[in-house]
């Protein structure tokens, strides 16, 4: 086992101190089955305490049929602790993780849609698009659409830098998240293929650990 | 339905296929869980599983009940006296949302329970057609799991599915749409084989050595350890294994609400009941105990009343199936993951045989203050009006405890469950986490069908009497056996006592009426009897036992009796009030 599991690991973020009562965003990482309801039967379990999700991604993991939720929200490590208890409770969810940003590569893509007179004029624009590491999807003769993949604060700041020229449209996707330090649930997920996984899929992972993982 | 009628499927279906109805193959997948009991009623959206039922009455007793709500509880009381799960029936949507209340008070309270429900035609789903709800999202909440089958062909593996979910692990409701066309969609049906595993579900976890370990050190060197049990201990059918344990380590237990029961009242190690209206030594010795040891319960806030100033001088053992529940509320030193009815042999090998005989005696000096200032009293008040603790000792008296009492929600409810003797496990019958009035009339209809060689008694309010009485409509027809009794103090007694505490006495709608509970009784050709002198009290609980066949007993007791000791809300365990 990686240490990668802050569900088990408490070593890396001690129950109660440090970041256990203040907020801050979090990387829920949740496997599935791929089940008609689950997304309700996962959002419920947050908006049950009133708490918002920042950010939702779910697609299909690297195997089939099993599918890889990305959700960020804002919260205390105590409280992110409890809710990927409870949402690893749920059937069809085989193994939740939560990260700190800090502990994750990340990043969003977003999608401008610009007059392409305005480009074609302005060499300024196109130069602020360099700058800000867009790239063309499409190029038409009424607009163009430009992408970018990054943080918040870098599709954001092309917005800024669009919208004196005419910014049509803006879209921006939720988050999508690699945890650092892991060897990956890649080898994993295909033992859950398997009908009788091995040891260390069904062995409680809470407890996997050598140090004593929970104190007063 | 012609082909269930000559042979049984299960038997013969191994390897040949024959064809069916989506419906018979729901009937057969039942009949090979082993279920014999279900409560239900019809409707347009169900008709096709009740026409197949017709042809299946030999075998699956069907109940019918008065409205959806009591076949929930019923189910629910079945499955808490027979250990067994409970199957409900009903139709779409109205149907469906009125089983919302029982799946929300068995989910809180880890109740088995598959509750199948019609639903409209697949091709009308979202149409807003005639009684179309959408079940599986208003049910979701309150499920452990919940599934909805528009083919056929799905439903022996979603059966065998629900029902693995709903008894494993920590227990809980499922609950299980189908679609009209798939009840009557006719497929190759090869037989019903049972579900053991789902991959990405873990119904307990693996036992920890290691914590067993620690946890035995901290309990063997402990000098004022205290065991509170709950629910899991009887859900996991460890009541002999948990006396082992008591009894090897010589440690006082007190229980939850739901834990009552899985050792004897009279056990000499037994010291009472926890929380906001539990006995006093309890409450008051949690925040002097050293070492807490927790066994399947969830230290809910009527248990912990105020959390900071919880236990916070203890050392905390978990033992608990499921993980969620370990540092929700409190946090542990050592969390012992698992089946207790795994983890507490392994517990008592390592215990050192022990006595905690002056320790264990402070539970008895707290015993002998609530006795002078509150259970005398209550228990023997000699004049005036009769009070709800008198007539549970009466009860008592004459049952011996061995009977199974089913409680509602309220005064009642704590007077009975505070002073009720239980002898046996899966005695004690009560809407605990989700408080639902109205659960006790159609939750000991099931509990009598659930353990028909018990006596069933049934104490209830005389507001909670009112939320469900029609099912006594149910017992009518049924001729099932069921000793009611209301203990009538013609108000909302537990409302009223907040209101007389905390809100000045302003009696803001409490004052209840009701009507003569005889002689609606009498309507359903129930026996009955209410009384109001005590001298008649050991009578009439006499004949309300020995009489063959229902019987409601209306017991007029004092008005404005309170139950102490009580714990305020947003107080500390410690300074639990005796007046």
């Amino acid at each position: 086992m990686s240490n990668l599991d802050k569900l088990e690991d408490k070593k890396a973020l001690p129950a109660g101190e440090d970041l256990g009562g203040a907020k801050q965003e979090f990387n829920i990482t949740v496997y599935t089955e791929n089940q008609i309801g689950l997304l309700s039967r996962i959002a419920i379990i947050f908006t049950r305490r009133k708490i918002n999700i920042d950010s939702l991604n779910t697609s299909p993991s690297e195997i089939e049929s099993i599918h890889r939720f990305n959700i960020v929200i804002t919260e205390s490590e105590d409280v992110v602790r409890k809710l990927s208890r409870q949402i690893e409770k749920q059937i069809e969810v085989l193994k939740v993780y939560y990260h700190t940003n800090e502990d994750v590569i990340w990043q969003e893509m977003a999608l401008y849609k610009v007059p392409t007179d305005v480009i074609a004029e302005k060499a300024s624009v196109e130069r602020l698009l360099r700058e800000n590491g867009a790239r063309a999807v499409v190029i038409r003769k009424d607009y163009t659409v430009f992408e970018t993949i990054g943080h918040r604060e870098e599709t954001d700041a092309l917005i800024k830098v669009l919208q004196p020229y005419g910014l049509i449209e803006f879209v921006r996707s939720a988050r999508v998240a690699i945890i650092k330090n892991s060897d990956g649930f890649n080898s994993k997920l295909r033992e859950f293929e398997r009908l009788e996984p091995g040891e260390d899929v069904i062995e409680n992972e809470y407890l996997n650990k050598g140090q004593k993982v929970f104190s007063m | 339905m012609e082909v269930a009628q000559q042979e049984p499927i299960t038997d013969t279906a191994k390897q040949k296929s024959v064809e069916v109805s989506g419906s018979v193959a729901l009937l057969e997948a039942l009949i090979a869980e082993g279920v014999d009991t279900i409560f239900g009623y019809p409707g347009g959206a169900i008709m096709p599983i009740y026409d197949a039922l017709y042809d299946y009455s030999d075998k699956l007793n069907h109940i019918l009940v008065r409205h959806e709500q009591g076949g929930t509880h019923a189910g629910q009381g079945y499955a808490r006296t027979s250990g067994k799960v409970g199957v409900v029936f009903a139709t779409s949507g109205p149907g469906a949302t009125n089983l919302v209340t029982g799946l929300a008070d068995a989910q809180i309270d880890s109740t088995p329970l598959v509750c199948i429900t019609g639903q409209v035609f697949a091709h009308l789903l979202g149409t807003d057609a005639f009684q179309e709800t959408d079940v599986i999202n208003i049910t979701t909440p309150v499920t452990k799991w919940n599934y909805q089958i528009t083919d056929a062909n799905e439903i022996p593996e979603v059966l065998a599915k629900a029902f693995y979910i709903a008894r494993s692990g920590r227990p809980g409701p499922v609950l299980i749409d189908i679609t009209k066309n798939a009840q009557i969609q006719k497929f190759n049906f090869t037989g019903y084989t049972p579900c053991h595993h789902i991959r990405s579900y873990r119904p307990k976890p693996i036992v920890r050595q290691q914590y067993i370990q620690e946890a035995a050190e901290l309990i063997n060197s402990a000098k004022k350890p205290f065991i509170l049990f709950g629910q899991g201990v009887i859900l996991g059918s460890a009541e002999q294994e948990f006396k082992a344990f008591v009894e090897k380590s010589g440690i006082p237990a007190a229980w939850t609400v739901l834990g009552a029961g899985a050792i004897p009242t009279n056990h000499p190690l037994n010291v009472g009941m926890l929380g906001m209206h539990g006995n006093y030594g309890p409450n008051v010795l949690t925040n002097e105990c050293d070492v807490l040891i927790a066994i399947g319960m969830r230290f809910d806030d009527r248990v912990t009343g105020r959390l900071d100033k919880y236990a916070k001088q203890a050392k905390v053992v978990h033992l608990d199936i499921d993980p969620a529940e370990i540092d929700k509320n409190v946090k542990t030193t050592v969390p012992v993951w698992g089946d207790c009815k795994e983890t507490l042999p392994l517990l008592t090998q390592l215990m050192v045989q022990n006595d905690h005989s002056a320790w264990l005696q402070k539970f008895r000096d707290y015993e002998q203050k609530e006795i002078e200032a509150v259970i005398n009293q209550e228990l023997n008040p000699g004049t005036g009006e009769m009070t709800m603790g008198e007539v549970i000792n009466q009860l008592n008296l004459l049952t011996g405890g061995e009977a199974v009492i089913v409680t509602d929600v309220g005064q009642h409810q704590m007077v009975a469950c505070r002073y009720a003797q239980l002898n046996k496990t899966r005695s004690n019958v009560t809407s605990g986490g989700l408080g639902t009035m109205g659960f006790a009339l159609p939750a000991a209809i099931g509990a009598k069908f659930g353990a028909q060689d018990r006596t069933v008694v049934a104490v209830i309010g005389d507001g909670g009497f009112q939320m469900t009485l029609q099912e006594l409509g149910t017992i009518m027809q049924t001729g099932v056996d069921v000793k009611i009794m209301i203990l009538n103090n013609r108000f909302l007694g537990m409302v009223r006592q907040w209101q007389e505490l905390f809100n000045e006495r302003r009696y803001s709608f409490v004052d209840i009426q009701s009507p003569d509970f005889v002689q609606l009784a009498k309507g359903y050709g129930i026996a009955g009897k209410t009384i109001t002198d005590r001298d008649d009290l050991q009578g009439a609980l006499k004949e309300m036992l020995d009489h063959k066949g229902s019987f409601l007993l209306e017991v007029m007791v004092t008005k404005e009796n309170n139950v102490f000791p009580m714990v305020p809300q947003g107080c500390s365990v410690s300074e639990i009030r005796l007046k």
